[in-house]
């Protein structure tokens, strides 16, 4: 039994300290660069319009627009070479008074968007902790 | 007889459908149920409160354990109410089995737990809940011939738990670090307390990580007192968690939860299933 707590200790440990080590690549060519992207932007449209609880956020979007200013917001967030200069996230969310259970409905249509766009679980979730810290801009305004 | 009782509420919440309809966290993030009827891990409460629950929501859950390990066995079943992620209510019956004697003892547990600060996912700090479990134990004798000093008791506990986003080679880690402040003898099935020793805290530790969104691996550490000098142990386990949907989770283990009674190396197999509401 002892051996079994090691072993699953040491496999803890191993797997914490990657926390430590940088990842080669940057986030942003992990994810395909532009085109990787620009299928996940693409990918969570589709999963939006076909959302009825979430689609009616985006009653008085552009859909273009929307989708510029979320494709260069994640290529600045995951460390590409963009600058996102749009919008701030508290302007574009003021007044939809989103609340905790459909901000977690639009994250798990991003994960469905990002599995429709080929990004694997540890990607999905590199992501994920890069928007996370973004919801108090979001939720409740 | 009591967990017939519990088993043909939770049938009943699983045949009726409830219109709670509560979906609002993430998949796996309210944890399982433990083995006292509160969020938790497997042995540990966690800071989570049980059901999907956000801060609109209402949730209903009930689970049933099975713990088998040489010389004793635990059957516990309960059902939890989550009310707008702030509080949880929890109600579980245990019945132990302690094959030597031939004897089953059973206490039940009525709990509540407050979230007052964080989430879980979101918030920079840990998520933090205080919990109180108040045990009645309905089989007393044992209890008193071994001297411990009641058959009923409180324990008060302060939970932290944090999900961290991609923090393991990109895998999700969660943590959770309980202080439990108790008297109680084996989780109170050996009552409460003894002629010499009274409260202390207990610190209880879990650690998971998630291997998919569906499944999490983890260990968990529940430290214990020995009030009535019977060595009783440190609990430990190994745990596998599946989340297939919001409406059902599935646990197992492999604990060891040491000397109970004094009898050492008691090991074994837990299982445990949840079902939401």
């Amino acid at each position: 039994m002892s051996k079994v707590f090691l072993i699953i200790s040491a496999v803890l440990l191993i797997v914490l300290s990657g926390c430590a080590s940088q990842p080669k690549a940057s986030l942003y060519q992990q994810l395909g660069s532009e085109q990787g992207i620009e299928r996940i932007v693409d990918a969570f449209i589709k999963r939006i319009a076909k959302d009825k609880t979430i689609l009616p956020y985006f009653a008085k979007s552009s859909v273009s627009h929307f989708r510029a200013g979320f494709i260069t917001h994640m290529c600045d967030i995951s460390g590409g070479p963009c600058e996102y200069t749009g919008d701030s996230m508290v302007d574009i969310h003021t007044g939809m008074n989103i609340n905790e259970a459909d901000f977690n409905r639009v994250v798990e249509l991003l994960v469905l968007a990002m599995e429709d766009a080929g990004v694997s679980y540890r990607e999905q979730n590199l992501l994920l902790a890069k928007l996370a810290p973004m919801r108090g801009e979001v939720i409740k305004r | 007889m009591k967990i017939t009782v519990a088993s043909t509420l939770l049938l009943a919440c699983l045949s009726v459908s409830f219109a709670s309809q509560a979906r609002g966290k993430l998949l796996g993030t309210p944890g399982v149920s433990q083995v006292e009827g509160s969020a938790g891990g497997g042995l540990v409460p966690w800071a989570q409160l049980a059901g999907y629950a956000t801060e609109d929501e209402w949730a209903i859950s009930g689970f049933c354990t099975k713990a088998d390990v040489d010389d004793f066995s635990l059957n516990v079943c309960g059902a939890q109410a989550n009310f707008f992620d702030r509080l949880e209510l929890s109600y579980a019956e245990q019945d132990f089995k302690v094959n030597p004697l031939n004897t089953e003892l059973s206490q039940s547990i009525t709990g509540a737990k407050i979230r007052f600060y964080g989430d879980l996912v979101y918030s920079q700090w840990p998520q933090l809940t205080f919990g109180v479990q108040y045990k009645k134990l309905d089989t007393p004798a044992v209890a008193n011939a071994l001297g411990a000093a009641d058959t009923s008791g409180y324990d008060y506990y302060l939970s932290a738990s944090k999900l961290h986003l991609g923090a393991a080679f990109g895998y999700n880690l969660l943590w959770n670090a309980t202080a439990r402040s108790t008297s109680a003898n084996e989780m109170g099935l050996l009552g409460f307390g003894s002629a010499n020793h009274d409260r202390s805290v207990q610190l209880e530790l879990s650690s998971a990580v998630l291997l998919n969104q569906h499944l999490a691996v983890g260990v968990e550490y529940r430290q214990k007192p020995d009030n009535l000098g019977l060595q009783e142990s440190n609990w430990r386990d190994v745990f596998v968690a599946w989340f297939p949907n919001k409406h059902v989770s599935v646990t197992a283990a492999y604990i060891d939860l040491g000397a109970i009674a004094a009898l050492p190396k008691q090991t074994g197999w837990y299982l445990s299933v949840t079902g939401y509401f």
